[in-house]
């Protein structure tokens, strides 16, 4: 038995992990009985562990085809992003979406439906991808947004609950140097920067803004915005790549992360920004996952763990994404720095978290009684607005919000039934929001 | 399934009329709890805290009558209580007990015996099923109500005190035994509490309400403390305490 959790730390769930090295294997356990697949982890709440039950490690199926001339390479679902930049950068492609950490595999990309920096311009990772294969308990499908776009677009964003992924092909992006120009400017307040936002995003291809929750008053929801593209050929780099990467040895002590040097490390950061800088040459690695240059960094949040609450809303209700950030800088509760990003419009996925709007993604330590219930008054806000909370981020909404979050629930189920009707597929995320049936 | 928190979505409670138990629920059912099941002795006392989850957010109720002074009685109960759940069980509580004023029993030998029964040789039968269930179903968490009164028994409540001391230590073994499983026991050692149970005795030091109690707990769930002292002080105060001299001890143990 292996105790697991996902990237927040809690809930923990103890399983029974196996490590299928074959599309077969995985068929064979399709047949055994109940399921969870599981990739790196980088989820932050339930969704890839099974309390009691059974839990697929995937990393095995980890190989990377070649990549042909326009850029389509097809590779095992367990493979990660890193391991695929580490063969495609030196050729010259890039991959078209990226999370916040290069530690994902492809099957967890597409089962979270991931978003990057660039979603107002390339969308998310289903946009890119042209096949799937699907391990499902009633057979083996390949699948496209043009083969079966039903479990396609099912399976986009669908957590791991209609199959388990074997293979993914992907279309990569030429690149011509592994530097990134990023223009950085800094806001005092929220209003500024989701202007500048909504006036300018469209000339980047990347564009995201930090804002810094815990500063209160005229400076509430003070941001740095950060914008750029790949550089073309020939770009200095900015300096020689870094060799190690720190590590956090064991977890922090409960209270590393608290009010005061959260509030500390916000200014600090906050100053250290230019308050205006043209183009300079970023790294790939600190311009698109600047926190894995930490291993195991979310040990910080202590024991006890830490919650991300992301969520969308539509592009009128920016105004819900001020009502959040004045709401938590009131609080006190102790929020590291936000993630806003503006989201071009969403694909067909169901369960498929970006829709046009406004994205907020905050980190919360687990420790403060008033957590629980700050949250669900988020997530009243957010559901007054049409908005929703990204399942791969949930380690707590209330299950009956699912359904008003994602209207399109009831259809999505139908597609699963049709390729899981006895209920193998499952996880406790699944459970706790009872997305299939109990 | 418990969420971030450490909040449950199912519930069982093994003395499901105690104040203590219900004020725990009616937090419980405010976050998440959506079916709970209510094992006790009192019908209509039953009846009257199942509504009270409801009202408080629960979606389903269900009530087992048991009587703790039948050890027999206990594994039939925590059959029917996990069967009525229907699904996994998050959470079982455990707070069945009986205090009294042991100065009108203490010369009874039945009563003594009835006494260590319920305090203890029903609970810990009890949750002999409930492990067994809880490591089949390889999740879960159990509260078991003690009290700080087991931590050194005092004169006046030798028996009560002393049979909640056996279950507070035995509990303290199974806790150990389930680490690596996945199954939790956490003990909750509550001071002095205004409750039905209490009524008539004087309050001691450091005396909270029922809801006081419950809110350590529902904090307790969330940072897996194997011991929850309500208040918290008490568990700095009861280290001092057990290593009191025993005539010190007699002298301010019923102050």
């Amino acid at each position: 038995m292996t105790r697991l959790a996902g990237w927040g730390r809690t809930p923990a769930a103890t399983a029974s992990v196996v490590a299928p090295a074959s599309e077969d294997e995985v068929v064979e356990l399709l047949a055994r009985g109940p399921l969870c697949a599981r990739g790196l982890g980088r989820s932050y709440g339930d969704a890839a562990q099974l309390a009691g039950g059974t839990v697929a490690d995937l990393t095995g199926l980890d190989e990377i085809g070649p990549i042909d001339e326009s850029g389509g390479v097809t590779l095992g679902a367990g493979a990660s992003i890193d391991a695929l930049l580490a063969v495609s950068l030196p050729q010259g492609w890039f991959v078209p979406v990226t999370p916040g950490t290069r530690q994902v595999t492809l099957g967890g990309a597409v089962a979270a439906d991931v978003h990057g920096k660039n979603h107002h311009r390339d969308g998310s990772f289903a946009a890119h991808v042209d096949g799937l294969r699907l391990a499902t308990p009633r057979g083996v499908f390949d699948l496209s947004a043009a083969v079966d776009p039903d479990l396609f677009w099912a399976t986009v964003g669908g957590m791991g609950l209609t199959g388990v992924l074997t293979r993914v092909r992907l279309r990569l992006l030429r690149v011509e140097s592994d530097v990134v120009l990023v223009d950085t400017d800094r806001y005092d307040d929220l209003d500024a920067v989701m202007a500048a936002m909504v006036e300018g995003d469209e000339r980047y291809r990347y564009s995201v803004a930090w804002v810094d929750c815990t500063a209160r008053g005229a400076r509430t929801g003070r941001a740095v915005l950060t914008r750029g593209d790949h550089a073309p050929a020939g770009a200095t780099p900015p300096r020689a790549p870094r060799a190690g990467r720190l590590g956090v040895p064991v977890v922090a002590p409960p209270g590393l992360l608290n009010r005061l040097s959260v509030r500390a490390f916000n200014e600090a950061w906050f100053r250290r920004a230019p308050r205006h800088a043209l183009e300079e040459p970023h790294s790939l690695g600190a311009f698109f996952h600047p926190l894995d240059g930490v291993a195991d960094w979310n040990r910080l949040y202590g024991p006890r763990g830490f919650v991300q609450y992301q969520f969308v809303v539509p592009d009128a209700a920016g105004d819900t994404v001020r009502h959040v950030v004045e709401r938590l800088a009131r609080s006190g509760l102790v929020s590291f720095l936000a993630v806003l990003k503006r989201f071009g419009p969403g694909d067909p996925g169901p369960l498929s978290f970006p829709m046009a709007g406004w994205t907020l993604a905050l980190d919360l330590p687990v420790g403060a009684d008033s957590l629980p219930a700050e949250l669900d008054a988020l997530d009243e806000l957010v559901l007054r607005a049409g908005g929703r909370v990204y399942l791969a981020k949930d380690a707590r909404l209330a299950p009956a919000k699912v359904a008003a979050m994602y209207p399109r629930l009831e259809e999505w189920r139908a597609v699963r039934a049709r390729v899981d009707p006895e209920g193998v597929l499952v996880s406790d995320l699944a459970r706790r929001l009872h997305l299939v049936g109990r | 399934m418990e969420n971030a928190f450490g909040q449950p979505q199912s519930v069982v409670v093994l003395g499901g009329t105690s104040d203590i138990a219900r004020a725990v629920v009616r937090k419980l059912c405010a976050a998440r709890a959506e079916v709970v099941v209510l094992a006790g002795r009192d019908p209509g006392r039953l009846a009257e805290a199942a509504r009270e989850a409801e009202e408080y957010g629960a979606t389903r109720t269900e009530v087992v009558l048991v009587d703790a002074a039948d050890p027999a009685s206990a594994g039939p109960a925590v059959a029917a209580a996990f069967d009525a759940i229907g699904g996994p069980v998050d959470l079982v509580i455990v707070a069945v007990g009986a205090l009294g004023d042991q100065s009108d029993f203490e010369d009874d030998p039945a009563e003594a015996a009835r006494m260590i029964t319920v305090n203890m040789t029903w609970p810990v039968a009890a949750l002999t099923a409930v492990r067994t269930r809880l490591l089949a179903q390889g999740h879960g968490r159990v509260l078991v109500i003690t009290s700080v009164a087991a931590v050194r028994v005092r004169r006046s409540m030798y028996l009560y005190a002393g049979a909640k001391a056996g279950l507070d230590r035995l509990c303290q073994g199974m806790s150990d035994s389930l680490v690596g499983t996945g199954v939790r026991l956490q003990l909750v050692r509550p001071g002095f509490v205004r409750t039905k149970m209490t009524g008539g005795q004087k309050e001691a030091p450091f005396t909270t309400g029922p809801n006081e109690v419950a809110e350590y707990v529902v904090r307790g769930l969330s940072t897996n403390a194997p011991v929850i002292w309500s208040p918290p002080v008490l568990r700095y105060l009861f280290v001092v305490v057990r290593h009191l001299p025993a005539a010190l001890w007699r002298r301010v143990a019923d102050l």
